[in-house]
């Protein structure tokens, strides 16, 4: 999938996603119609052979998880907060980087030889953790970071067995790199798309981009957990790796169209894609305000199973992307004539 | 020499206890810059300076090679590798963490198996390395072709600069003090000295300091010192437990360390005007100095340490500045003694 390597390595923390939107809009100048709204989604419009019956929207977010600056303490260091949800273990022992000035920090942690027995079974608190930019002062932190800064993981995207993919970002920008590759390709009916910003801090850009497509049904391109791991068995797998998109029938944010679920199964068994459901209620999406903007939207979410989702290493398998965006087109030729 | 330069180099090149060998290549690599004569012995390296005898004593520089890491113990029914632990980690900071997998067939890169938080109901705690399971992306018929019980695995972080003259970075711990020998040599190889030396870049010190045993009996020194890392003081640490970043060299004082050597070591900092912090323990160092003092029938020995923050995880801190000032005092001590 082109532009993935790229999309996922840029810093795009929730309210600071113009890397993103910069190097998206690149990509699409010329290739469909398009414009920012006032938060900053990218509402673009690309005509296809025929005219659609309904209103089509197709939605992925630029925005990452990531931290931000709260606090500067008299010996330099850096007091964050998270930017959507990220577990504590995640961010200690890591390299991380202030996005505007480009500076580096390392979130440690005590020595292991200065901890006691109980402390090393303690879960590792947000509150406890800080950066350290190498600064020796308040002052001299002062010249490089101000409070609100945004701050990411360090971690290149890279290739792993098994044409597996790791990077840090990869939730959403897989859907991101599925809607640039929609965009180049020869669509067969009209089609809106929304890259939207801050789905990780509650679905907000998906609210006003919903709102001004106005669509009648819409698809979201998402990262879902998987939890296909060692030790994990049945329901609790959640999806798996290389099985192709999951397809939710309900999270906590959206009761799904059923009528688009059950095309969405059928066109994958009639064109043998490969395609699974979720088998665990948990999480949400751009869904959850996308299906009742206004007087509601019909929406589906097809997801890619990503392990490891909100750490800066998120793992997916490239087979599934690309059956994504293969059912994604098809649903969407159901869809359009239903 | 460009001490940021070889420090980024040593830091970056993998050298898991008892797998040292990327790290000897890169460190006598820099070493041949010094001197023709090095060999290795049982994983030790070892370079010999000025001419022994002479009625003046031999001096042993040493500072561990090796880094702490994890080792496949087995594959899983899952494809997973289950590792153990080589020296000691904070295993609450493995989730997620990318690491390498150094096999026969070459570098594998995977990551540490965890549960996002969309399904972990409260903090997860991942405490128990016997927990720990790492992702290859292989299934166990791929992988077990791939990787044998026994192969290293090592974190993959970059080195990179921070503020100041402060650096982060894996493996700091030990590779600031390799540094900082060989930045000791780069200053005397202009300098006169009367007496003679040994540099031993020993193996081993994270599992229970085998290579300084070993190295020490080899060169059969009247003193030693061990160039190690010591705790720098962090936000969640206590002052009266360590010493602080960009202050200067830590000398060791401790029962089992030499009195005389201490003392020696603060006077050449004084005299030199280098700064330097003086780091009390009760008893052991926990160093390979433990080693050297009752080598053979005794070594006069102490300890010179680097301030470290964050020892043992994957982005360790230390000032390039301390390094430098360790590499003036150790030079100063051989031109000395």
């Amino acid at each position: 999938m082109q532009y993935l390597k790229e999309l996922s390595d840029l810093y795009g923390v929730s309210g600071f996603e113009d890397n993103v939107r910069d190097y998206i809009c690149t990509i699409i100048k010329g290739k469909c119609e398009y414009h920012i709204d006032n938060l900053g989604d990218i509402i673009a419009f690309k005509q296809g052979r025929k005219r659609p019956a309904h209103k089509i929207m197709v939605a992925a977010h630029m925005d990452e998880v990531g931290m931000i600056a709260t606090y500067i303490c008299d010996n330099g260091t850096i007091k964050f907060d998270t930017v959507g949800g990220i577990n504590a273990d995640v961010i200690a022992g890591r390299q991380v980087v202030f996005c505007s000035s480009g500076i580096t920090g390392a979130v440690g942690m005590k020595a292991v030889h200065h901890l006691s027995r109980e402390s090393r079974k303690k879960p590792v608190s947000k509150d406890n953790l800080y950066i350290d930019i190498g600064a020796s002062s308040r002052q001299e932190a002062e010249k490089y970071v101000r409070c609100g800064d945004y701050i990411s993981f360090c971690s290149d995207y890279f290739n792993m067995g098994n044409d597996i993919i790791c990077g840090k970002a990869l939730d959403d920008r897989a859907g991101c790199a599925v809607m640039l590759s929609m965009i180049e390709s020869d669509l067969e009916y009209d089609t809106y798309f929304a890259f939207n910003v801050q789905e990780e801090v509650g679905l907000r850009g998906a609210a006003a981009s919903a709102y001004s497509i106005d669509p009648d049904f819409a698809v979201v391109l998402e990262a879902t957990t998987a939890s296909d791991i060692s030790g994990v068995t049945g329901h609790k797998r959640v999806c798996v790796l290389g099985q192709g998109p999951a397809v939710s029938f309900m999270d906590r944010r959206t009761i799904y169209d059923r009528e688009m679920y059950n095309i969405a199964f059928e066109t994958a068994k009639a064109n043998s894609i490969n395609c699974q459901t979720k088998t665990m209620v948990a999480g949400g999406n751009d869904s959850g305000v996308i299906h009742t903007s206004r007087s509601g939207v019909r929406t589906l979410a097809v997801s890619v199973p990503c392990r490891y989702l909100h750490s800066p290493h998120c793992i997916i398998k490239r087979s599934d992307l690309l059956d994504m965006k293969k059912l994604t087109m098809l649903l969407i030729q159901r869809v359009a004539v239903l | 020499m460009n001490l940021n330069k070889s420090l980024s180099a040593l830091s970056n090149v993998c050298g898991v206890s008892g797998d040292e060998r990327a790290a000897v290549c890169t460190a006598l690599e820099m070493l041949h810059n010094y001197t023709d004569s090095c060999r290795i012995v049982n994983g030790n390296v070892i370079a010999d300076f000025g001419v022994r005898g002479q009625g003046k004593p031999h001096v042993l520089i040493d500072a561990h090679l090796d880094e702490i890491g994890l080792t496949v113990s087995y594959i899983d029914e899952d494809g997973f590798i289950i590792p153990s632990n080589i020296g000691g980690i904070d295993v609450r900071l493995l989730p997620a963490q990318k690491v390498i997998i150094h096999s026969r067939g070459g570098d594998i890169y995977a990551v540490v198996s965890t549960v996002p938080p969309h399904l972990s109901s409260s903090d997860p705690v991942l405490s128990d390395i016997g927990d720990v399971r790492i992702d290859t992306g292989y299934s166990r018929e791929e992988l077990e072709k791939l990787v044998s019980p026994g192969d290293t695995i090592s974190f993959s972080s970059e080195y990179k600069n921070l503020l100041s003259s402060n650096v982060t970075g894996k493996s700091l711990d030990n590779r600031s003090s390799v540094a900082a020998v060989l930045k000791m040599l780069d200053i005397l190889s202009d300098k006169y000295y009367e007496c003679s030396f040994s540099v031993l870049f020993s193996c081993k010190e994270e599992t229970g300091e085998q290579g300084a045993k070993t190295g020490c009996y080899n060169i059969n020194p009247d003193i030693a010192i061990a160039v190690d890392v010591s705790f720098a003081l962090t936000n969640d640490d206590s002052p009266e437990k360590c010493g602080r970043l960009g202050e200067g060299p830590m000398i060791g004082a401790a029962p089992t360390l030499s009195r005389e050597v201490t003392q020696r070591l603060i006077d050449t900092a004084i005299k030199n005007n280098i700064p330097y912090q003086i780091e009390v323990m009760g008893g052991l160092s926990g160093t390979n100095a433990d080693q050297f003092s009752i080598s053979r029938n005794g070594v006069k020995t102490c300890t010179c340490s680097i301030p470290l923050r964050y020892m043992h995880t994957p982005t360790e801190v230390a000032s390039l500045e301390d390094i430098e000032n360790t590499a003036a005092l150790l030079a100063a001590f051989i031109s000395e003694v």
